[in-house]
């Protein structure tokens, strides 16, 4: 196994074995005791196992996954830094509709292999970008009639 | 032969609709390399909240049949697998399509198909009152052992480590008890305003099985897919129907060996292809064919992986344990309907039961001819670029997961648990066993407290959960499978530590 993995099991393994911990942790010190009687025998496993797994991290000797490498993690970043920014910020901010959009397009603008530099491939997207908003709307908000936030646009 | 009472259920104008569409676009999805019938059935939960229980069981129902097959197109015409039940297909299949024998490849897969799904969903009729009488007889602590045994199969059989599917399990029954308490009401777990009514299920399933594979398509980076389409010719589908049959034994094989895999919780598809082709291969007096683009390779590993879709919902509807992942995105489609599946399933909903099942029934012949007219459109829907696709399936699973409660919370659950499981999953934790701790935590809770209180009045805890046959039986179960499962991750490891021992010597001048 080379560096980079080692380091990222043991940051992976670390990371659940610490909320292992913290689940067993607060299992055991909230009250009422029998509402977290069937928590501290699952978070008992779970602590053994997530401690089992972080020292085998430790010691070099985690014979599954691969972990990340760089070119992954670089292709992955921006891709997801959009995603993220769509839930947990614009999809309330803009309004549903505006932000799945705008991030279909961003995302499609980035991953798309076809050249950036030919104005036939910017049609291409943005015609797909609003066969996708149309799709979205006829099947969530006509099908289903989900009321999905509107906020500052649509 | 209950069953037949409900035949004609299948045929009204709307299940029947429903049927076709959950067919064709099963078709289309299964053969799309990366979306996984799991995640196809998961994203697709959301679309059933407005139909009756039955109508949302034949759609999920027809996909997760259909998905299945589809994904032998990709895996014939371009070699790539739609799906990983499909893996066994790309051996013979696309060899065959290389030397243009591509319609004949995919006339025989789906006839292999239907054969071998008939076969699956007849043996889930026959099989599944029966087992459905035998679990009224159980009790809590049965149900609490049986919940605990569909963890860890699934952890230890559908994960390349078996403590970390064991883990992976426990990250699932820890996030059920998140929210109330459902007996005294106290609060658990409850870190953000998100998850005070506890985790959500749907989009949990929705979280965990769609946004890895977006993350995974994002990893891929600006790549195209250079797989090229090999052309589909016509091939009188008589001669197929023929051949097919007279390659009984392959046909036999894959059948009956994808029938017992699916009945054993946790064991998938892939597992049923890889197997079948294997047995076929070894039984086969042209066993040196195999590979060279021999049908009886495309009749076993495809007749396998559907007859395994009927009996993986054994388990789930007699014992409400599903017995593989996307048994536990069904579980989410009955649960979101109010329907418990379980022993009294056929007592108390025999409607829904039953036009479900007759549904699979009629799926399995429905997916057989429209597979063979829509492989060349599947073909190109394969070739949808990674891009749209990854778009395609973040959107659907945001507006998905929203539409669940109308609530922005279960999306936040659904991104992140999401997002946590792809980085999980490239470190050997599995989604399955998560799924399942999150589907039957609630089931092991709820009866472990009933248990617990039963012991109290009667005897002691121990004796109550350690005690009597059939709680004996399921814990030697639970022991064997994890032990099972230790034994082949060890020979598996000293098998992979002879091999690298043998390059070593030979690179070593």
């Amino acid at each position: 196994m080379t560096d980079l993995p080692r380091v990222q099991h043991v940051v992976a393994s670390g990371l659940v074995a610490a909320v292992g911990v913290s689940v067993a942790y607060v299992s055991y010190t909230r009250e009422p005791a029998a509402a977290f009687l069937f928590p501290r025998i699952i978070s008992t496993v779970f602590v053994v196992l997530a401690l089992w797994t972080f020292g085998k991290a430790l010691l070099g000797q985690t014979k599954v996954g691969n972990g990340l490498d760089r070119e992954a993690m670089i292709n992955i970043a921006p891709g997801l830094v959009v995603s993220l920014i769509f839930v947990f910020w614009a999809a309330q901010t803009l309004g549903f509709y505006t932000a799945s959009t705008i991030a279909f397009f961003v995302l499609l603008s980035l991953y798309d292999p076809a050249p950036h530099g030919e104005l036939k491939t910017w049609i291409k997207r943005i015609l797909i970008t609003a066969g996708f908003l149309v799709v979205m709307y006829g099947l969530f908000a006509r099908l289903l009639s989900v009321f999905t936030p509107r906020e500052i646009f649509f | 032969m209950e069953f037949l009472a409900y035949f004609g259920e299948v045929f009204t104008p709307i299940n029947f609709g429903l049927l076709l569409i959950g067919t064709i676009g099963g078709l289309l999805l299964g053969a799309t390399p990366g979306l996984s019938p799991t995640m196809a059935v998961a994203l697709l939960i959301p679309f059933t909240f407005k139909l009756e229980p039955a109508q949302g069981l034949i759609l999920l129902g027809a996909a997760y049949t259909s998905t299945v097959a589809g994904g032998a197109v990709s895996a014939i015409l371009l070699k790539i697998p739609g799906a990983p039940a499909n893996i066994a297909t790309t051996l013979d299949g696309h060899t065959m399509a290389k030397k243009g024998q591509g319609a004949r490849a995919l006339q025989l897969s789906f006839l292999a198909s239907a054969v071998g799904g008939v076969f699956g969903v007849l043996l889930l009729i026959f099989l599944t009152p029966v087992l459905a009488q035998w679990a009224l007889a159980f009790g809590p602590s049965h149900l609490f052992w049986l919940a605990i045994l569909g963890v860890t199969v699934i952890g230890t059989l559908d994960s390349s480590s078996v403590v970390k599917g064991l883990l992976s399990g426990c990250i699932g029954l820890w996030l059920a008890t998140v929210g109330f308490d459902d007996i005294m009401g106290a609060q658990r777990f409850i870190f953000h305003d998100a998850v005070s009514g506890g985790i959500n299920v749907i989009a949990a399933l929705i979280g965990l099985f769609a946004i890895p594979q977006v993350i995974g398509m994002f990893a891929n980076g600006r790549r195209s897919l250079d797989a090229e389409i090999l052309t589909v010719e016509r091939h009188p589908i008589s001669k197929a129907f023929g051949e097919v049959f007279s390659r009984l034994r392959a046909l036999s094989i894959g059948t009956i060996t994808g029938s017992i895999i699916g009945l054993i919780p946790g064991v998938g598809g892939q597992i049923a292809g890889l197997v079948a082709y294997d047995q076929s291969k070894k039984m086969s007096p042209e066993r040196d064919k195999f590979g060279t683009g021999h049908s009886e390779g495309v009749i076993a590993a495809e007749s396998a992986n559907n007859a395994m879709v009927g009996p993986s919902l054994v388990p789930l509807l007699t014992l409400s344990i599903p017995g593989s992942p996307t048994a536990a995105v069904l579980l989410g489609g009955l649960l979101i309907h109010g329907i418990f599946p379980g022993s009294d399933l056929f007592d108390n909903h025999p409607d829904v039961a039953w036009t479900f099942i007759n549904s699979m029934l009629i799926g399995q012949v429905l997916m057989c001819i429209f597979g063979l007219y829509v492989a060349g459109l599947a073909a190109r829907v394969a070739q949808v670029p990674n891009a749209v696709m990854a778009a395609v399936v973040l959107g659907l699973a945001v507006f998905g997961s929203y539409s669940v409660q109308h609530s922005m919370g279960d999306v936040y659950v659904m991104a992140a648990l999401g997002t946590g499981m792809y980085f999980l999953e490239r470190f050997g934790f599995s989604a399955a066993p998560l799924v399942l701790g999150l589907i039957l935590g609630p089931i092991a809770e709820a009866n472990f407290v009933q248990g617990s209180m039963i012991a109290n009045a009667t005897s002691s805890i121990g004796s109550y959960f350690f005690t009597g046959a059939l709680n004996l039986a399921l814990i030697a179960t639970v022991v064997a499978s994890i032990g099972y499962s230790v034994w082949l991750e060890l020979r598996h490891r000293r098998h992979t530590a002879r091999e690298e021992a043998v390059a070593k010597n030979e690179a070593t001048p």
